[in-house]
């Protein structure tokens, strides 16, 4: 994770029909922990809320052979079940629930430990990519983080 | 007298929106009367997609709208919209 970047999703772990786990390592140190919070640094709630829509993102753009590009446009139901500090490894499991004209729903859910410490449904807007380089950066990522079939 | 679709129908908008239900009319027009706007509506078709087990093909409809192939009252007013709807189950139905 590269949280100033909003680089939120290390590597995909597995890639199913439907469903896709990814790994990722909440970071040592980072700026955000100076403000969240001084002496007791937590990943914020919003950012889990974001490695959980990247991770649902990037199953509806490999479902889709990155043609088309998923922007978050509903957070429903979040809920934050434990503190995540610097260091932890996060696994994060999408699913997508629903496959609509224009848009996608996904549920998704953060584990660490063993436990389950985020999840949310989340709705995309799937829309054409809107500038070349942004298409250019997802592909890019694709490589970087192993999405199947683009690695 | 309307149709146990646009009921249906009616009662998902007045669920997912802040629109009264005796606003609902079949004369209405979804965005322009309603007021619905895109991130609602998205909310009302996820729902109507689920209700009705059938995926309402809205960027089709839109896009015939924005290149003028069709009228936008054909899609998103009440009554044709249920109209609709009730064609995408009935071909569903029928296997299609």
């Amino acid at each position: 994770m590269r949280l100033e970047y909003f680089q939120m999703v290390d590597r995909v772990v597995e890639l199913g029909a439907e469903s896709i786990t990814v790994a990722s390592t909440v970071p040592d140190a980072s700026p955000v922990f100076e403000g969240h919070f001084p002496g007791y640094p937590i990943l914020p709630g919003v950012l889990m809320v974001e490695t959980m829509a990247q991770a649902g993102g990037w199953l509806l753009l490999a479902l889709n052979g990155l043609s088309r590009m998923p922007f978050l446009s509903k957070v429903g139901e979040a809920k934050f079940r434990g503190f995540v500090g610097p260091g932890s490894a996060l696994t994060v499991h999408a699913n997508r629930i629903h496959d609509g004209s224009g848009y996608a729903v996904c549920s998704a859910r953060i584990e660490s430990g063993g436990k389950r410490v985020a999840d949310a449904e989340i709705t995309y807007r799937v829309m054409d990519f809107p500038a070349p380089e942004l298409e250019r950066m997802m592909r890019d990522t694709a490589k970087r983080i192993g999405l199947p079939g683009h690695g | 007298m309307t149709s146990p679709v646009f009921d249906r129908i009616a009662a998902i908008i007045a669920e997912n929106s802040e629109v009264p239900a005796e606003k609902i009319t079949p004369e209405a027009h979804v965005i322009n009367d309603l007021g619905i706007d895109s991130l609602d509506f998205l909310d009302i078709v996820f729902a109507i997609d689920k209700a009705f087990g059938i995926k309402v093909p809205v960027e089709a409809w839109t896009q015939e709208v924005n290149a003028g192939k069709a009228p936008a009252e054909q899609y998103f007013v009440m009554g044709n919209l249920a109209q609709r709807i009730e064609e995408l189950v009935a071909a569903k139905q029928a296997g299609g």
